[in-house]
Protein backbone atom coordinates (compact mmCIF):
# COMPACT_ATOMS: atom_id res chain seq x y z
CA UNK A 1 0.00 0.00 0.00
CA UNK A 2 1.07 3.50 -0.99
CA UNK A 3 1.10 7.01 -1.60
CA UNK A 4 1.76 7.33 -5.93
CA UNK A 5 2.68 10.74 -7.20
CA UNK A 6 0.77 11.50 -10.69
CA UNK A 7 1.26 14.99 -12.93
CA UNK A 8 -1.17 15.31 -15.62
CA UNK A 9 -1.54 18.11 -18.01
CA UNK A 10 -4.44 19.69 -20.47
CA UNK A 11 -4.81 22.88 -22.61
CA UNK A 12 -7.75 24.36 -23.79
CA UNK A 13 -8.49 26.39 -26.99
CA UNK A 14 -12.10 28.53 -25.68
CA UNK A 15 -14.05 30.73 -27.64
CA UNK A 16 -15.50 33.76 -26.51
CA UNK A 17 -18.91 34.53 -26.76
CA UNK A 18 -21.36 32.24 -29.56
CA UNK A 19 -22.78 33.68 -32.53
CA UNK A 20 -24.94 30.95 -33.72
CA UNK A 21 -27.69 33.04 -33.83
CA UNK A 22 -25.94 36.73 -33.17
CA UNK A 23 -24.79 37.81 -30.40
CA UNK A 24 -25.28 41.45 -29.98
CA UNK A 25 -24.97 43.76 -26.72
CA UNK A 26 -25.74 47.40 -25.98
CA UNK A 27 -24.95 50.14 -23.78
CA UNK A 28 -26.00 53.63 -23.33
CA UNK A 29 -23.87 56.31 -22.10
CA UNK A 30 -25.13 59.61 -20.30
CA UNK A 31 -23.76 61.94 -18.37
CA UNK A 32 -25.43 63.72 -15.26
CA UNK A 33 -25.28 67.76 -15.16
CA UNK A 34 -22.40 67.64 -12.80
CA UNK A 35 -20.08 65.40 -15.38
CA UNK A 36 -20.54 62.19 -14.14
CA UNK A 37 -21.21 59.45 -16.71
CA UNK A 38 -23.75 56.67 -16.56
CA UNK A 39 -23.15 53.74 -17.89
CA UNK A 40 -26.54 51.31 -18.44
CA UNK A 41 -26.46 47.94 -19.34
CA UNK A 42 -28.22 45.02 -18.81
CA UNK A 43 -25.67 42.73 -18.88
CA UNK A 44 -25.35 40.87 -15.67
CA UNK A 45 -22.07 41.74 -12.71
CA UNK A 46 -22.50 37.89 -11.18
CA UNK A 47 -19.25 38.68 -9.31
CA UNK A 48 -16.72 38.09 -12.39
CA UNK A 49 -16.00 41.71 -12.13
CA UNK A 50 -18.22 43.59 -15.35
CA UNK A 51 -19.02 46.36 -13.79
CA UNK A 52 -14.87 47.49 -13.06
CA UNK A 53 -14.06 46.05 -16.21
CA UNK A 54 -16.83 48.09 -18.22
CA UNK A 55 -16.61 50.56 -16.01
CA UNK A 56 -12.81 51.08 -16.80
CA UNK A 57 -13.35 50.93 -20.50
CA UNK A 58 -15.86 54.07 -20.39
CA UNK A 59 -13.69 55.94 -18.15
CA UNK A 60 -10.77 55.17 -20.58
CA UNK A 61 -12.90 55.81 -23.71
CA UNK A 62 -14.40 58.90 -22.60
CA UNK A 63 -10.96 60.27 -21.30
CA UNK A 64 -12.28 61.14 -17.63
CA UNK A 65 -11.32 59.71 -14.31
CA UNK A 66 -12.49 56.06 -13.27
CA UNK A 67 -14.27 57.47 -9.95
CA UNK A 68 -16.01 59.66 -12.63
CA UNK A 69 -18.48 56.68 -14.13
CA UNK A 70 -20.85 55.04 -13.09
CA UNK A 71 -22.17 51.49 -14.17
CA UNK A 72 -25.95 50.29 -13.82
CA UNK A 73 -26.51 46.77 -14.73
CA UNK A 74 -29.80 47.61 -13.72
CA UNK A 75 -31.86 45.03 -15.16
CA UNK A 76 -33.19 43.59 -18.39
CA UNK A 77 -36.58 46.48 -18.08
CA UNK A 78 -34.76 49.62 -18.31
CA UNK A 79 -31.35 48.44 -19.38
CA UNK A 80 -30.52 48.61 -23.59
CA UNK A 81 -30.12 44.79 -24.64
CA UNK A 82 -27.75 42.13 -23.84
CA UNK A 83 -27.75 38.46 -24.84
CA UNK A 84 -26.14 37.97 -21.36
CA UNK A 85 -23.47 36.48 -18.82
CA UNK A 86 -22.30 33.75 -20.08
CA UNK A 87 -19.90 31.71 -23.36
CA UNK A 88 -16.84 34.38 -21.32
CA UNK A 89 -18.92 36.99 -23.63
CA UNK A 90 -18.56 39.91 -21.13
CA UNK A 91 -15.53 41.54 -21.27
CA UNK A 92 -15.30 40.91 -25.21
CA UNK A 93 -19.19 42.09 -26.57
CA UNK A 94 -19.85 44.36 -23.58
CA UNK A 95 -16.61 46.12 -23.51
CA UNK A 96 -17.14 46.65 -27.18
CA UNK A 97 -20.38 48.44 -26.76
CA UNK A 98 -19.48 50.25 -24.29
CA UNK A 99 -16.62 51.60 -26.30
CA UNK A 100 -19.42 53.01 -29.22
CA UNK A 101 -21.45 54.35 -26.86
CA UNK A 102 -18.78 55.92 -24.61
CA UNK A 103 -17.02 57.41 -28.27
CA UNK A 104 -20.06 59.09 -29.15
CA UNK A 105 -20.46 60.66 -25.82
CA UNK A 106 -17.46 61.71 -25.88
CA UNK A 107 -17.87 63.44 -29.04
CA UNK A 108 -20.64 64.84 -28.01
CA UNK A 109 -18.78 65.54 -24.81
CA UNK A 110 -16.14 67.34 -27.07
CA UNK A 111 -18.35 69.36 -29.26
CA UNK A 112 -20.20 71.09 -26.08
CA UNK A 113 -16.82 72.24 -24.98
CA UNK A 114 -15.50 73.44 -28.16
CA UNK A 115 -18.83 75.99 -28.03
CA UNK A 116 -17.67 77.00 -24.97
CA UNK A 117 -14.15 77.79 -25.63
CA UNK A 118 -15.28 78.60 -29.19
CA UNK A 119 -12.93 76.58 -31.01
CA UNK A 120 -13.29 73.76 -33.50
CA UNK A 121 -13.94 70.67 -31.16
CA UNK A 122 -11.20 68.47 -33.50
CA UNK A 123 -8.51 70.28 -32.01
CA UNK A 124 -9.44 69.37 -28.08
CA UNK A 125 -8.38 66.85 -25.99
CA UNK A 126 -8.87 65.22 -22.60
CA UNK A 127 -6.39 64.75 -19.79
CA UNK A 128 -7.75 61.96 -18.13
CA UNK A 129 -7.90 63.89 -15.00
CA UNK A 130 -11.72 65.72 -15.75
CA UNK A 131 -10.38 69.09 -18.07
CA UNK A 132 -10.49 69.56 -21.54
CA UNK A 133 -8.00 71.67 -22.96
CA UNK A 134 -7.09 72.70 -26.23
CA UNK A 135 -4.02 70.93 -27.93
CA UNK A 136 -0.77 72.66 -27.50
CA UNK A 137 -2.66 75.59 -25.14
CA UNK A 138 -3.10 73.71 -22.21
CA UNK A 139 -4.39 77.36 -20.37
CA UNK A 140 -7.45 77.41 -22.71
CA UNK A 141 -9.17 74.09 -20.65
CA UNK A 142 -12.67 73.96 -19.28
CA UNK A 143 -13.44 71.15 -16.74
CA UNK A 144 -15.74 68.43 -17.67
CA UNK A 145 -18.00 69.36 -14.50
CA UNK A 146 -18.67 72.84 -16.23
CA UNK A 147 -18.96 71.17 -19.87
CA UNK A 148 -21.97 69.20 -18.45
CA UNK A 149 -23.43 72.34 -16.63
CA UNK A 150 -22.94 74.37 -19.44
CA UNK A 151 -24.46 71.32 -22.04
CA UNK A 152 -27.46 70.75 -19.88
CA UNK A 153 -28.75 74.26 -18.89
CA UNK A 154 -27.30 76.60 -21.78
CA UNK A 155 -26.35 74.88 -24.65
CA UNK A 156 -29.83 72.31 -24.75
CA UNK A 157 -27.90 69.27 -25.44
CA UNK A 158 -27.11 65.72 -24.11
CA UNK A 159 -23.79 64.44 -23.21
CA UNK A 160 -24.48 60.89 -24.53
CA UNK A 161 -23.97 57.90 -26.67
CA UNK A 162 -25.14 54.63 -28.07
CA UNK A 163 -23.41 51.37 -28.74
CA UNK A 164 -24.01 48.45 -30.30
CA UNK A 165 -21.46 45.08 -31.16
CA UNK A 166 -22.99 42.43 -32.68
CA UNK A 167 -21.11 39.42 -34.31
CA UNK A 168 -23.91 38.13 -37.06
CA UNK A 169 -25.04 35.32 -37.45
CA UNK A 170 -22.72 32.58 -39.08
CA UNK A 171 -24.72 30.23 -41.45
CA UNK A 172 -23.53 26.71 -42.41
CA UNK A 173 -21.76 26.48 -45.74
CA UNK A 174 -24.45 23.87 -47.67
CA UNK A 175 -22.09 22.41 -49.55
CA UNK A 176 -18.70 22.47 -47.16
CA UNK A 177 -20.81 22.51 -43.08
CA UNK A 178 -18.33 25.54 -42.95
CA UNK A 179 -18.91 28.05 -40.05
CA UNK A 180 -17.72 30.83 -38.02
CA UNK A 181 -19.05 30.25 -34.89
CA UNK A 182 -16.30 32.03 -33.17
CA UNK A 183 -14.19 35.05 -33.54
CA UNK A 184 -12.01 35.52 -30.97
CA UNK A 185 -10.61 32.68 -28.85
CA UNK A 186 -8.64 32.57 -25.74
CA UNK A 187 -6.27 29.47 -24.46
CA UNK A 188 -4.29 27.79 -21.74
CA UNK A 189 -2.67 25.11 -20.34
CA UNK A 190 -2.49 23.95 -16.98
CA UNK A 191 -0.41 21.14 -15.24
CA UNK A 192 -2.20 19.45 -11.91
CA UNK A 193 0.39 17.49 -9.40
CA UNK A 194 -1.31 15.22 -7.06
CA UNK A 195 -1.11 11.73 -5.46
CA UNK A 196 -3.58 8.49 -5.17
CA UNK A 197 -3.83 6.27 -1.87
CA UNK A 198 -3.89 2.84 -3.42
CA UNK A 199 -5.20 1.66 -0.29
CA UNK A 200 -8.14 4.13 0.19
CA UNK A 201 -8.88 5.32 -3.49
CA UNK A 202 -7.87 8.89 -2.11
CA UNK A 203 -6.91 11.82 -4.28
CA UNK A 204 -5.17 14.81 -3.40
CA UNK A 205 -4.06 17.57 -5.51
CA UNK A 206 -0.77 19.27 -4.37
CA UNK A 207 -0.19 21.44 -7.12
CA UNK A 208 -1.18 23.57 -10.03
CA UNK A 209 0.65 25.64 -12.65
CA UNK A 210 -1.03 27.16 -15.13
CA UNK A 211 -0.26 29.50 -18.37
CA UNK A 212 -3.34 31.51 -19.55
CA UNK A 213 -3.64 33.81 -22.46
CA UNK A 214 -6.60 35.57 -22.40
CA UNK A 215 -6.15 38.95 -24.34
CA UNK A 216 -4.98 41.73 -22.32
CA UNK A 217 -5.69 41.56 -18.63
CA UNK A 218 -7.53 44.72 -18.34
CA UNK A 219 -7.50 43.98 -14.55
CA UNK A 220 -4.87 41.61 -13.82
CA UNK A 221 -6.33 41.38 -9.92
CA UNK A 222 -9.65 40.18 -11.42
CA UNK A 223 -7.94 38.07 -13.99
CA UNK A 224 -5.82 36.08 -11.52
CA UNK A 225 -9.22 36.16 -8.61
CA UNK A 226 -10.92 34.44 -11.68
CA UNK A 227 -8.12 31.66 -12.25
CA UNK A 228 -7.80 30.96 -8.99
CA UNK A 229 -11.50 30.65 -8.28
CA UNK A 230 -12.08 28.54 -10.99
CA UNK A 231 -9.54 26.26 -11.34
CA UNK A 232 -11.07 25.42 -7.50
CA UNK A 233 -13.80 25.15 -9.21
CA UNK A 234 -12.60 22.40 -11.46
CA UNK A 235 -11.32 20.43 -8.96
CA UNK A 236 -14.45 20.36 -7.09
CA UNK A 237 -16.42 18.93 -10.25
CA UNK A 238 -12.97 16.30 -10.85
CA UNK A 239 -12.84 14.88 -7.89
CA UNK A 240 -16.17 16.11 -5.44
CA UNK A 241 -19.36 17.03 -7.07
CA UNK A 242 -22.23 15.17 -8.42
CA UNK A 243 -25.91 15.05 -7.93
CA UNK A 244 -26.16 11.20 -9.12
CA UNK A 245 -23.16 9.18 -8.23
CA UNK A 246 -24.30 6.25 -9.91
CA UNK A 247 -26.07 8.14 -12.72
CA UNK A 248 -28.92 7.27 -13.94
CA UNK A 249 -29.54 5.49 -11.05
CA UNK A 250 -30.42 8.04 -8.06
CA UNK A 251 -29.42 6.28 -5.07
CA UNK A 252 -26.41 7.89 -2.78
CA UNK A 253 -26.99 11.33 -4.50
CA UNK A 254 -27.31 14.17 -2.38
CA UNK A 255 -30.59 15.88 -1.18
CA UNK A 256 -29.63 18.74 0.08
CA UNK A 257 -26.76 21.07 1.07
CA UNK A 258 -25.60 18.74 3.96
CA UNK A 259 -25.03 15.76 1.62
CA UNK A 260 -23.63 17.51 -1.19
CA UNK A 261 -19.40 17.35 -1.12
CA UNK A 262 -17.55 19.57 -2.04
CA UNK A 263 -14.14 21.29 -1.15
CA UNK A 264 -13.60 23.43 1.53
CA UNK A 265 -10.75 25.40 2.65
CA UNK A 266 -8.42 22.93 3.99
CA UNK A 267 -8.90 21.50 0.44
CA UNK A 268 -6.75 24.64 -1.31
CA UNK A 269 -4.62 23.65 -3.88
CA UNK A 270 -1.24 25.87 -4.81
CA UNK A 271 -2.12 27.23 -7.83
CA UNK A 272 0.90 28.87 -9.76
CA UNK A 273 -0.40 31.34 -12.53
CA UNK A 274 1.32 32.74 -15.82
CA UNK A 275 -1.10 35.55 -17.56
CA UNK A 276 -0.13 36.31 -21.39
CA UNK A 277 -0.73 38.98 -22.70
CA UNK A 278 -1.65 38.84 -26.52
CA UNK A 279 -4.49 41.61 -27.24
CA UNK A 280 -6.96 40.37 -29.78
CA UNK A 281 -8.03 42.76 -32.66
CA UNK A 282 -11.30 42.71 -32.35
CA UNK A 283 -11.06 42.92 -28.66
CA UNK A 284 -11.48 46.08 -26.21
CA UNK A 285 -8.32 47.13 -25.72
CA UNK A 286 -7.47 43.70 -26.22
CA UNK A 287 -8.96 41.77 -23.44
CA UNK A 288 -10.53 38.74 -24.70
CA UNK A 289 -12.18 37.29 -20.68
CA UNK A 290 -11.25 34.01 -18.26
CA UNK A 291 -15.19 33.21 -17.69
CA UNK A 292 -15.81 29.76 -18.00
CA UNK A 293 -12.05 28.57 -19.37
CA UNK A 294 -10.40 29.00 -15.80
CA UNK A 295 -12.45 25.71 -14.78
CA UNK A 296 -12.40 23.60 -17.67
CA UNK A 297 -8.65 22.20 -18.01
CA UNK A 298 -8.25 21.44 -14.64
CA UNK A 299 -10.80 18.47 -15.18
CA UNK A 300 -8.99 16.34 -17.89
CA UNK A 301 -5.45 17.21 -16.36
CA UNK A 302 -6.10 15.63 -12.99
CA UNK A 303 -8.30 12.42 -15.21
CA UNK A 304 -4.37 12.23 -16.64
CA UNK A 305 -2.60 12.89 -13.81
CA UNK A 306 -4.51 10.07 -11.68
CA UNK A 307 -3.84 8.52 -15.13
CA UNK A 308 -0.40 8.69 -14.40
CA UNK A 309 0.04 8.28 -10.83
CA UNK A 310 -1.75 4.26 -11.12
CA UNK A 311 -2.49 3.53 -14.19
CA UNK A 312 -6.78 3.84 -13.90
CA UNK A 313 -8.38 5.53 -16.64
CA UNK A 314 -11.49 7.64 -15.41
CA UNK A 315 -13.72 8.41 -18.06
CA UNK A 316 -16.89 9.89 -16.07
CA UNK A 317 -16.94 12.49 -12.79
CA UNK A 318 -16.45 13.33 -10.42
CA UNK A 319 -13.36 10.96 -10.06
CA UNK A 320 -14.12 9.03 -6.53
CA UNK A 321 -12.37 6.37 -4.29
CA UNK A 322 -14.58 3.92 -5.44
CA UNK A 323 -14.09 4.40 -9.32
CA UNK A 324 -10.05 4.37 -8.62
CA UNK A 325 -9.92 1.57 -6.11
CA UNK A 326 -12.45 -0.74 -8.80
CA UNK A 327 -10.04 0.35 -11.37
CA UNK A 328 -6.76 -0.39 -9.69
CA UNK A 329 -8.57 -4.08 -8.33
CA UNK A 330 -9.45 -4.34 -11.78
CA UNK A 331 -5.58 -3.97 -13.10
CA UNK A 332 -4.57 -6.22 -10.57
CA UNK A 333 -2.83 -3.59 -8.58
CA UNK A 334 -1.97 -0.18 -9.25
CA UNK A 335 0.20 0.56 -12.09
CA UNK A 336 2.38 3.93 -12.28
CA UNK A 337 3.08 5.09 -15.48
CA UNK A 338 5.97 6.54 -14.38
CA UNK A 339 7.78 10.33 -14.62
CA UNK A 340 7.12 12.73 -17.32
CA UNK B 1 -49.51 32.22 17.27
CA UNK B 2 -47.90 33.50 20.23
CA UNK B 3 -45.64 36.59 19.99
CA UNK B 4 -42.83 36.76 22.30
CA UNK B 5 -40.99 40.00 23.53
CA UNK B 6 -37.35 39.48 22.70
CA UNK B 7 -34.56 42.41 24.12
CA UNK B 8 -30.94 41.96 23.05
CA UNK B 9 -27.88 44.04 22.25
CA UNK B 10 -27.37 44.67 18.07
CA UNK B 11 -24.40 46.14 17.26
CA UNK B 12 -24.54 47.65 20.18
CA UNK B 13 -27.72 49.47 20.23
CA UNK B 14 -30.68 48.03 22.38
CA UNK B 15 -33.20 46.49 20.38
CA UNK B 16 -37.05 45.25 21.34
CA UNK B 17 -39.40 43.01 19.12
CA UNK B 18 -41.72 40.56 19.08
CA UNK B 19 -40.42 37.51 17.48
CA UNK B 20 -42.65 34.42 16.40
CA UNK B 21 -42.65 31.10 18.12
CA UNK B 22 -40.56 29.09 17.02
CA UNK B 23 -38.83 31.99 14.71
CA UNK B 24 -35.09 31.66 14.02
CA UNK B 25 -32.74 34.89 14.76
CA UNK B 26 -32.12 35.08 11.22
CA UNK B 27 -35.55 35.56 9.96
CA UNK B 28 -36.05 37.70 13.31
CA UNK B 29 -33.06 39.99 12.22
CA UNK B 30 -33.98 40.24 8.52
CA UNK B 31 -37.60 40.65 8.79
CA UNK B 32 -38.32 42.04 12.37
CA UNK B 33 -35.23 44.49 12.86
CA UNK B 34 -34.54 45.03 9.06
CA UNK B 35 -30.88 44.41 9.48
CA UNK B 36 -30.56 42.20 6.24
CA UNK B 37 -26.59 41.72 6.63
CA UNK B 38 -26.82 38.11 7.59
CA UNK B 39 -27.96 35.96 4.48
CA UNK B 40 -30.13 33.19 4.16
CA UNK B 41 -27.92 30.62 2.08
CA UNK B 42 -28.96 26.78 3.22
CA UNK B 43 -31.91 27.66 5.86
CA UNK B 44 -30.60 24.38 7.81
CA UNK B 45 -26.67 25.39 9.22
CA UNK B 46 -24.83 24.06 6.46
CA UNK B 47 -23.34 26.99 4.12
CA UNK B 48 -22.51 29.59 7.22
CA UNK B 49 -23.34 32.73 5.14
CA UNK B 50 -26.17 33.85 8.22
CA UNK B 51 -23.27 33.77 10.80
CA UNK B 52 -23.62 36.09 13.49
CA UNK B 53 -21.33 36.38 16.59
CA UNK B 54 -23.75 36.16 19.81
CA UNK B 55 -21.47 37.11 23.25
CA UNK B 56 -18.15 36.67 21.03
CA UNK B 57 -19.04 32.96 19.47
CA UNK B 58 -19.87 33.21 15.88
CA UNK B 59 -23.53 31.35 15.46
CA UNK B 60 -25.48 29.82 12.63
CA UNK B 61 -28.89 33.04 12.74
CA UNK B 62 -30.78 30.08 10.99
CA UNK B 63 -30.49 27.13 13.45
CA UNK B 64 -30.21 29.47 16.50
CA UNK B 65 -34.13 30.12 18.39
CA UNK B 66 -34.78 33.82 17.81
CA UNK B 67 -36.05 34.18 21.88
CA UNK B 68 -32.50 32.58 23.19
CA UNK B 69 -30.59 35.77 22.42
CA UNK B 70 -33.16 37.49 24.97
CA UNK B 71 -30.35 39.83 27.39
CA UNK B 72 -27.30 39.04 24.74
CA UNK B 73 -25.27 40.91 22.52
CA UNK B 74 -25.56 40.42 18.68
CA UNK B 75 -22.91 41.62 16.19
CA UNK B 76 -23.86 41.78 12.34
CA UNK B 77 -21.72 42.57 9.36
CA UNK B 78 -23.91 45.54 9.55
CA UNK B 79 -22.05 46.85 12.61
CA UNK B 80 -18.43 46.66 11.09
CA UNK B 81 -17.96 49.31 9.75
CA UNK B 82 -18.08 52.77 11.85
CA UNK B 83 -19.40 55.53 9.48
CA UNK B 84 -17.45 55.94 6.79
CA UNK B 85 -14.61 54.02 8.28
CA UNK B 86 -14.28 50.46 7.29
CA UNK B 87 -13.33 47.57 9.42
CA UNK B 88 -10.05 46.33 8.99
CA UNK B 89 -11.21 42.95 7.79
CA UNK B 90 -13.55 44.90 5.42
CA UNK B 91 -10.60 46.77 3.86
CA UNK B 92 -8.37 43.47 3.88
CA UNK B 93 -11.20 41.52 2.00
CA UNK B 94 -11.55 44.53 -0.68
CA UNK B 95 -8.00 44.71 -0.92
CA UNK B 96 -7.14 40.79 -1.36
CA UNK B 97 -10.46 40.52 -3.77
CA UNK B 98 -11.59 38.05 -1.48
CA UNK B 99 -15.10 38.60 -2.55
CA UNK B 100 -16.28 37.89 -6.03
CA UNK B 101 -20.11 37.49 -6.06
CA UNK B 102 -20.74 38.33 -2.60
CA UNK B 103 -23.20 35.74 -0.91
CA UNK B 104 -21.04 34.28 1.46
CA UNK B 105 -18.56 37.62 2.70
CA UNK B 106 -21.12 38.54 5.69
CA UNK B 107 -20.88 35.23 7.06
CA UNK B 108 -17.01 34.76 6.35
CA UNK B 109 -16.70 38.62 7.72
CA UNK B 110 -18.47 37.13 10.72
CA UNK B 111 -16.50 34.46 11.38
CA UNK B 112 -13.35 36.15 10.85
CA UNK B 113 -13.91 38.56 13.43
CA UNK B 114 -15.17 36.13 15.96
CA UNK B 115 -11.56 34.44 15.48
CA UNK B 116 -9.19 38.10 15.58
CA UNK B 117 -11.38 38.94 18.50
CA UNK B 118 -10.27 36.13 20.58
CA UNK B 119 -6.71 35.52 18.57
CA UNK B 120 -5.27 38.42 16.97
CA UNK B 121 -2.45 36.71 14.64
CA UNK B 122 -3.96 33.74 13.97
CA UNK B 123 -1.96 31.20 11.96
CA UNK B 124 -3.08 30.07 8.71
CA UNK B 125 -4.48 26.70 10.01
CA UNK B 126 -6.47 28.40 12.82
CA UNK B 127 -7.99 31.08 9.92
CA UNK B 128 -8.51 27.87 8.05
CA UNK B 129 -10.65 26.02 10.59
CA UNK B 130 -12.45 29.02 11.62
CA UNK B 131 -14.09 29.72 7.97
CA UNK B 132 -14.69 26.04 7.66
CA UNK B 133 -18.29 26.08 8.64
CA UNK B 134 -19.11 28.43 5.46
CA UNK B 135 -18.87 28.08 1.97
CA UNK B 136 -17.63 30.28 -0.71
CA UNK B 137 -18.25 29.12 -4.24
CA UNK B 138 -16.54 32.05 -6.33
CA UNK B 139 -13.29 32.27 -4.84
CA UNK B 140 -11.56 29.18 -4.26
CA UNK B 141 -10.38 30.46 -0.29
CA UNK B 142 -7.20 31.67 -1.08
CA UNK B 143 -8.16 35.25 -1.20
CA UNK B 144 -10.06 35.19 1.92
CA UNK B 145 -7.63 33.55 4.08
CA UNK B 146 -5.21 36.19 2.14
CA UNK B 147 -7.59 38.64 3.31
CA UNK B 148 -7.62 37.62 7.07
CA UNK B 149 -4.17 37.28 7.53
CA UNK B 150 -3.53 41.00 6.24
CA UNK B 151 -6.05 42.05 8.88
CA UNK B 152 -4.33 40.70 11.33
CA UNK B 153 -1.05 41.87 9.80
CA UNK B 154 0.55 39.37 8.75
CA UNK B 155 2.32 38.63 5.67
CA UNK B 156 -0.24 36.76 2.46
CA UNK B 157 0.94 34.24 0.21
CA UNK B 158 0.97 36.93 -2.41
CA UNK B 159 2.49 39.46 -0.30
CA UNK B 160 4.85 36.31 1.30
Amino acid sequence: MAIHKGRGFACINYPIGMNLGGDPSQALVHSTPDGKFMVSLSSIDLGQGMKSVTRQIAAETLGVPVSDVYVDTADSDTGPHCMGSFASRGTHRVGNAVIRAATEARKALLEAAAEELEVNATDLETDGQGNIQVKGAPGRTITVADTAIAAQFKQGRTLSGRGIFLIPPSDVDPDTGEMTPVSCFAHAALVVDLEVDDETGEVSVTEINSAYEVGRALNPRLVEQQLIGGAWMGVSHALYETTEPYYPDRSHGPVDFNTYLMPGPGEVVNHNIAVLERPAEDAPFGGKGPGEMCANPVLPAIANAVYNAVGVRCDTLPITPEKVLRGILANGGARPQGAR
Amino acid sequence: MTKKPVQFQLNGSPVAVFSDEGQNLLDLLRRGVGDLSPKYGCGQGTCGSCTVIIDGEPRLSCLTLAETVEGQHVETTNGLANGPDLHALQEAFMENFAAQCGYCTPGMLMAAKALLDRTPRPSRAEIVEAISGNICRCTGYEPIIDAILAASGQPTRRTG
